[in-house]
């Protein structure tokens, strides 16, 4: 443990929640533009937040503790989860604290709680918007599970420090089962961050509509932290898979400045990369039914468990 | 050690017999349970100093078989289950002294209360089969007389019935493990037997027999049957022992019988029960997830989590017959871990069902809601327990699944097919199980203490008693401790798993506090303190920030639902509403769930009608096929009863004769 390491993460933790409202305004305005919109600026999320901020609470009337403290811990466990994936340096003072497992789990606390926080109320929408989350997340934490499985295969850990020290060491090379892994884990991200075709970010008022639904009697202050867990949980997906397949450029423990100087500006250019080819595939793909989830989720765990039998049969481990 | 544990115990049978010569009275069934609070405690102090002592206490009472004597014995892993056998018993008792007064028939919970915690004491205690056969009995008996205690109810008849064949059937299975390993170790006390030496066939044949003894009494599919009607049948905080802490004892006869008795078994034992642990998680979270009774919820759950020890027991195995003692000794202690967080949050939430009973009379939970405002305290306890269970951060439960999700991870370590194949699966399922359990209680919280309240009876509920919420309030303080500093808990477990592989964790799981890093350090670690700091630290900052940006206004209003009043609370997501998307992906095949509408016409004036059909295929599948054959079986048998007497000496004759050609067969063919 070094200063560096305790400096860096705190510099790691601000930026995935500083940029995570930028990344989502990225998003949307590039998807604007590709349906022939102008669309608003790329921070218009920052000026959502502060005016959130701004306003006045309202409470539903029975409306309990629980619903109160819930938008604290959503948002608490998720930047703290987005805190603990390395994004421009391993030299990570928290790193050892948690792994890929613990990860899911944090963001599946997020979880927990949003979705009660959505039966407080006691309305239709709420209930609603719980059950198909919790559909959604049965489907998707075993696909979750079963890549981080086949990485700790290869890699022989969960840690996702010592994953991108190995695949940078050279030990994974050209693999099958990497490529089936980045798929299912890319499934699964597009299901937990409630994008098209799983759920429709952008729409109020619809019968597919699952995280709207759960949030709906939240407000002021309370929406703001809820909406900034969400761009913070986009913001740790895109780091994640970025992290572990195409690490290049990220600082290892031992290297100065100028590491960590390229381990920046390579990860801005990773965010940017992928953060472009979500707004292209959610606007080329349409929004799916509900009962249809399962296929899309099945598949992702198919893909991840084939990923550890091509494993065995290409005799890599 | 062992000397003074049992006369603790041999406290029990005289509470009984106070509770039977004085059951007119009205607080004799507080006074009994006060008493087992204290015996409990002195038990559970005995079995934590057998833990950190190590070593073995013998003691051998001159009672019981003559040629056998009754011997009894503490070691490092009775030690640690007598402290969770005691842990939950004397949350139970506590709770209990209140609680009995919300009963029908408190008296005859006390009588039975005491014989029922002495059973399951003298069961770990015990170092012979004799006296572990009559222990498991007496547990089993008095824990069925409780079921029965409400007896006048049809239902629990039916529960006590199924109940009493399961456990004797468990019974006899043990009973032919223990007579293999006698026949073979050349004596009926555990130590002759732990020496025993057995071939290929006779080892299966004791493993089988104690899968399906132990394993009936802790409610392995498809043995399970009996256990979601039994568990919730009896008063609320013995249905907590029998779920929290008697599937415990049945764990500790099975682990006892695969690590310590006789040779390790093959390691194909170890696959199966691996694959059996995996299917038993995610059917018995999948029943949970369809139940609205909340009580048989909670016992279905009892089932998933018995799966995920089992996970474990299977991985250890495994890795032992492979000659790979020191994963198997994490594998093992990861399984401990989870038995004792188990009986700590299963314990809470049944007690936790058992407060909600006393204060609503209710235990559907269609007709709860909005119990969090009048029960803020039974809430907030409840909701530690659901999110310890449903294996979230930073509580007991995620790091026990952690440490046997890691354990599976090095399951391909083991080079044969099975393993390698089958490890991932069950980590697919173990994943599966704990998602659906964390949809189980969102589902099973979210109806009775979040939203408006469904019936009178929720409506004008109460908070409890001082000391039945204290209890609650501890339990739910442990599974907060267990997950934020566990080290200090898995350090001392690993000794005890050690001890039983007879092997050396190496640098294992203590690598120094409070990091959790159970192979290396590189291959993954955990720590509940710094985690728990740090997101501490995020949340007060973030606090802060807010308070000092925005205003503090808070007004109340109706809610908005999106301007769509509710005037009924029964326009709120019901139990089965909720749980229709997960039935219909997961219910359609499992239990052939089937939905029909009746919609009325527009200009017809009847209501429309929705009926679910789910069928139970452990029920039809087995059980009812099984118990038509036996009636069917004892109907022919009945002609031999109305026989003449002719034709009754006539079937002495041939049996006799039979005999007599056994006889002689063995003298030809020796």
């Amino acid at each position: 443990m070094t200063v560096f390491s305790i400096l860096w993460q705190v510099l790691q933790t601000m930026i995935c929640l500083l940029a995570a409202p930028l990344v989502t305004g990225f998003v949307r305005s590039i998807k604007a533009r590709l349906v022939g919109r102008q669309g608003p600026s790329p921070l218009q999320p920052y000026r959502d937040l502060i005016r959130l901020l701004h306003k006045d609470l309202v409470l539903a009337e029975n409306a309990s503790w629980l619903f109160r403290i819930a938008p604290y811990v959503i948002f608490g466990f998720t930047w703290m989860a987005a805190a603990l994936v390395p994004s421009f340096t391993t030299n990570l003072v928290l790193i050892p604290a948690a792994d890929l497992i613990t990860l899911v789990a944090f963001l599946g606390v997020a979880r927990f709680m949003i979705s009660l926080a959505g039966l407080d109320i006691g309305t239709s929408f709420g209930g609603l918007g719980a059950s198909r989350e919790m559909l959604i997340a049965s489907l998707a934490e075993p696909a979750m599970l079963m890549s981080v499985f086949t990485l700790a295969l290869l890699t022989g850990t969960t840690a996702p420090a010592r994953i991108i020290d190995y695949v940078l060491a050279g030990g994974v090379g050209l693999q099958v089962s990497m490529g089936l892994t980045l798929v299912s884990l890319l499934l699964v991200a597009i299901a937990e961050n409630g994008r098209i075709p799983i759920d429709n970010p952008a729409t109020h008022l619809e019968l597919t509509m699952v995280h709207e639904a759960m949030v709906l009697e939240y407000t002021g202050r309370h929406l703001a932290l809820i909406e900034a867990a969400a761009m913070v949980r986009l913001m740790l997906y895109i780091s994640l898979i970025s992290c572990i397949f195409i690490p290049w450029g990220i600082s290892q423990s031992g290297k100065g400045f100028e590491g960590i100087l390229i381990g920046l500006v390579s990860y801005g250019a990773k965010v940017g990369t992928l953060a472009a080819f979500l707004a292209v595939f959610e606007t080329v793909i349409a929004k799916m039914r509900v009962f249809r989830y399962a296929d899309f989720l099945g598949g992702a765990l198919l893909l991840s468990l084939l990923a550890t039998l091509v494993l065995y049969v290409s005799e890599a481990v | 050690m062992t000397a003074q544990a049992l006369l603790a115990v041999a406290v029990l049978p005289f509470l009984t017999m106070l509770a039977m010569v004085l059951h007119r009275r009205e607080n004799t069934p507080s006074l009994v349970h006060a008493a087992c609070f204290a015996v409990s405690c002195i038990l559970g102090v005995i079995g934590a100093m057998a833990v950190l002592k190590g070593g073995a206490d013998h003691v051998q009472l001159p009672v019981g078989l003559p040629w056998l004597k009754a011997h009894f014995r503490i070691d490092g892993f009775s030690g640690f289950f007598l402290v969770i056998i005691n842990l939950g018993a004397a949350a139970a008792s506590l709770f209990g002294i209140t609680y009995v007064r919300h009963l029908k028939h408190p008296a005859r919970v006390a009588v039975a209360y005491p014989m029922f915690l002495a059973g399951m004491n003298m069961a770990l205690m015990s170092d012979d089969a004799f006296s572990f056969l009559v222990s498991w009995e007496f547990m089993s008996a008095s824990s069925w007389l409780m079921v029965l205690a409400d007896h006048e109810e049809e239902e629990n008849r039916k529960a006590a019935f199924t109940y009493l064949i399961m456990a004797l059937f468990g019974t006899f299975c043990l009973l032919g493990a223990f007579g293999i390993l006698a026949q073979a170790g050349g004596g009926y006390d555990f130590t002759s037997m732990r020496a025993a030496k057995l071939d290929g066939l006779q080892s299966s044949l004791v493993v089988l027999l104690g899968l399906l003894g132990a394993g009936s009494k802790a409610g392995l599919v498809p043995l399970h049957a009996w256990l979601p009607l039994a568990h919730p049948a009896a008063p609320s905080h013995v249905s907590a022992l029998m779920s929290g802490v008697m599937t415990k004892v049945a764990l500790y006869a099975l682990a006892r019988l695969l690590f310590d008795f006789g040779p390790t078994p093959a390691w194909w034992w170890g696959a199966i029960i691996m694959v059996l642990g995996g299917v038993t998680a995610v059917v018995g979270i999948l029943y949970a997830l369809m139940q609205t009774d909340l009580k048989r919820l909670l016992a279905y759950s009892t089932v998933e989590n018995v799966g995920v020890v089992l996970i474990g027991l299977g991985v250890a195995l495994a890795f032992k017959g492979e000659g790979k003692t020191s994963y198997a000794a994490l594998a093992l202690a990861a399984s401990l871990y989870h038995m004792l967080n188990h009986s700590v949050m299963k314990s809470l939430l049944f007690l936790g069902a058992g407060a909600v009973l006393a204060s609503t009379g209710e235990r559907n939970i269609e007709k709860l809601g909005g119990l969090i405002h009048r029960m803020p305290v039974t809430a907030a306890a409840f909701l530690v327990g659901a999110a310890a269970i449903s294996a979230l951060p930073p509580l007991n439960g995620f790091v026990s699944e952690w440490l046997i999700l890691q354990s599976l991870f090095l399951g391909p370590k083991i080079p044969n097919w099975a393993m390698k194949f089958g490890s991932p699966v069950v980590a697919a399922l173990l994943a599966l199980s704990a998602a659906l359990a964390a949809a189980t209680f969102v589902r099973a919280f979210g109806m009775v203490f979040l939203g408006r309240a469904r019936s009178v009876a929720a409506e004008t509920a109460h908070e409890v008693s001082l000391s039945m919420r204290a209890v609650l309030v501890f339990l739910a303080g442990l599974c907060a401790l267990l997950g934020i500093v566990p080290v200090t808990v898995t350090s001392q477990l690993s000794e005890v798993a050690q001890n039983l592989i007879k092997a050396q964790l190496s640098e294992t799981i203590v690598q120094g506090w409070p990091w959790l890093a159970p192979i290396s350090e590189t291959r993954g670690s955990y720590s509940g303190t710094v985690l728990v700091a740090s997101v501490v630290i995020l949340i007060l900052g973030t606090v802060a920030v807010i308070k000092g940006f925005g205003t503090r206004n808070i007004r109340r209003g109706p809610a908005w639902d999106c301007g769509h009043k509710e005037a009924s609370p029964s326009f709120q997501y019901s139990a089965s509403s909720f749980a229709q998307p997960l039935r219909r992906v997961y219910g359609a095949t499992l239990f052939s769930a089937k939905e029909e509408v009746d919609m009325p016409m527009p200009n017809e004036t009847r209501p429309a009608l929705l009926t679910l059909r789910l069928i139970d295929p452990v029920w039809q599948g087995i059980y009812q096929p099984l118990a038509n054959g036996v009636v069917n079986l004892a109907n022919r048998l009945n002609r031999l009863q109305t026989m003449t007497v002719r034709r009754h000496l006539l079937m002495m004759f041939l049996t006799l004769l039979l005999m007599l050609i056994v006889a002689a067969l063995r003298r030809v063919v020796p």
